[in-house]
């Protein structure tokens, strides 16, 4: 198939719900409050990317999307550092294998974005610091996790064979366990780049600077220019899918691909 | 000249402990250079676990192993042995040759030496056009040229081999067997080789070791002496009655087991 042939369906599927959406809305006259239409939620998005804040206005998009982008884009690289490099240490250290990885399997699997507002108490309620460390906490443990999987779930013959080539530690670090673990490493970007705007937008309802899109969100909901939060929800939307084909694009420069070649 | 001398070998997993297991008990053997050695015995004799203490993957709780007349563990040192396994076990993020130029690099040979002898190992398996692809896009048979391949780099002087043919079709399998012989023939070096086939053990081997279970002991040894192999041998009454020594002894362990 072509890539025309790839991008063509759901490009077809998406313009239809959006025909459905604006006809049912129409049709059977919805509030607006309830569900815009998506060309009241475009122009919205038009009115309000560049708009001066203040005389009636309570958003600029433009801004908005650029400075949450950038509270997820830096608790995204540094939770990735951070993850990768503790996940390197477990590997060296088996006490901190042994202590923290099994913490980090439970903490992975509870819902750490509730911590946001104790995160404003610690980190103070008026900067971004929170925010960002909301983001790097949420991104710290899928990383963390999946690298330490990667670089620990090595086929025991790799092992084996490495011993028989006398092998020191470090180079089996360098040769079998990193090399391992960049598949695992570009899966856990994958989950993590999206993780990071959703972490950042709930991390902005509440609290932190007001020109984000979580409380430009939050606000219009509150004045009933739903048309407007919605407008802000297709930015934060481009972003997590902005930073998912950053992912993809990193996947493709590390893990070698192709096909199996048809011969016996 | 003796390459591998196994004195009274013992091998106890957990010991100690309430789950400890008597793997290998007073394993004397003897094995002289060049020679092909195979094991073979029921599931759980501990065949594995004596080519891996040769191997010096594990050490013996008794026992020794000497290896061309050091330790096994300064052999391993030295890069004596290569190893196959019954998993080819190719690292996916190199090229075919890369990963026959692995063991290579760590010794540190030459970009262009390695190159050329990554070529030559190819040709041998007769995979010649292939380095330039990933492991994964090559069929099982193929990974396990790759594999042998890889095991013969550096010129080992010790060849241990754990079912390397375990997974393949017959025929693969059969043409493996033929390719392996060939390989020996031409580079003389020692291979202890570890099978569940009869037919294998009999026709790759200069000896058949058989191994009774729990603890793995030696049961009986059996020689093979079938002059020049090749496919035709396969179907002489020779080959067959080889094969029948070596079932009647399975036979006696598992009788005995």
């Amino acid at each position: 198939m072509n890539r025309l042939g790839f991008v063509a369906p759901p490009i077809i599927v998406g313009l239809c719900f959006l025909a459905i959406w604006e006809g049912g809305v129409r049709l059977f006259d919805i509030q607006e409050f309830l569900l815009p239409k998506p060309t009241s939620i475009l122009s919205a998005l038009r009115s309000e990317w560049a708009g001066e804040i203040g005389a009636g206005r309570l958003t600029n998009l433009r801004e908005a999307g650029f400075e949450t982008g950038k509270v997820a884009v830096i608790g995204l690289i540094v939770g990735v550092v951070v993850g990768s490099l503790l996940a390197l240490a477990t590997t060296r250290f088996r006490l901190l294998r042994e202590s923290f990885t099994p913490l980090a399997v439970v903490a992975n699997a509870t819902p750490i974005v509730a911590l946001a507002p104790i995160f404003n108490a610690w980190f103070g309620i008026t900067g971004a610091t929170s925010n960002v460390a909301v983001v790097i906490v949420v991104v710290f443990f899928p990383v963390f996790i999946n690298v330490a999987r990667g670089l620990t779930e090595v086929h025991p013959n790799q092992l084996e064979l490495m011993r028989s080539y006398a092998a020191s530690p470090t180079t089996v670090l360098r040769e079998v366990r990193i090399p391992n673990a960049l598949p695992f490493f570009a899966t856990s970007l994958r989950l993590a780049a999206p993780l990071s705007v959703i972490a950042a937008i709930v991390a902005e309802y509440f609290g932190g600077p007001t020109n984000r899109l979580g409380p430009v969100i939050t606000q219009n909901a509150s004045f009933a220019r739903y048309d407007n939060a919605w407008a802000a929800i297709v930015v934060a939307s481009a972003l997590g899918l902005v930073l998912f084909g950053l992912a993809l694009l990193i996947e493709r420069a590390i893990v070698p691909s192709g096909r199996p070649i048809e011969i016996d | 000249m003796t390459a591998v001398q196994i004195s009274g070998a013992g091998m106890t997993f957990n010991p100690g402990s309430d789950n400890a297991v008597r793997a290998l008990d007073d394993i004397d053997l003897t094995i002289g250079h060049g020679e092909f050695v195979s094991l073979i015995g029921p599931s759980g004799c501990g065949k594995s676990t004596l080519l891996r203490l040769v191997g010096d993957l594990i050490t013996p709780t008794t026992g020794s192993i000497e290896v061309f007349g050091k330790s096994a563990e300064q052999a391993r040192l030295d890069r004596d042995y290569g190893m196959a396994f019954q998993q080819a076990g190719l690292f996916d993020w190199r090229k075919v040759a890369a990963n026959i130029e692995l063991p290579l690099e760590l010794i540190g040979w030459s970009r262009s030496d390695r190159s050329a002898r990554s070529k030559e190992m190819l040709e041998l398996v007769k995979l010649d056009d292939f380095g330039d692809h990933y492991p994964w896009q090559l069929s099982g048979g193929m990974q396990q040229r790759v594999a042998i391949a890889r095991s013969l780099a550096f010129s080992p002087r010790l060849l241990l081999m754990d079912e390397p043919f375990g997974a393949l079709d017959e025929m693969t399998r059969e043409h493996m067997q033929s390719e392996l012989l060939r390989i020996h023939a031409k580079t003389a070096t020692t291979v202890v080789f570890v099978t569940h086939s009869i037919s294998e053990a009999a026709y790759l081997s200069n000896r058949v070791v058989v191994l009774s279970p729990r603890p793995g002991q030696i049961h009986s040894i059996i020689d093979v002496d079938l002059g020049e192999r090749s496919d035709a041998i396969r179907e002489t009454p020779a080959f067959f009655a080889k094969t029948t020594e070596v079932r009647e002894a399975l036979r006696a362990v598992e009788a005995s087991a």
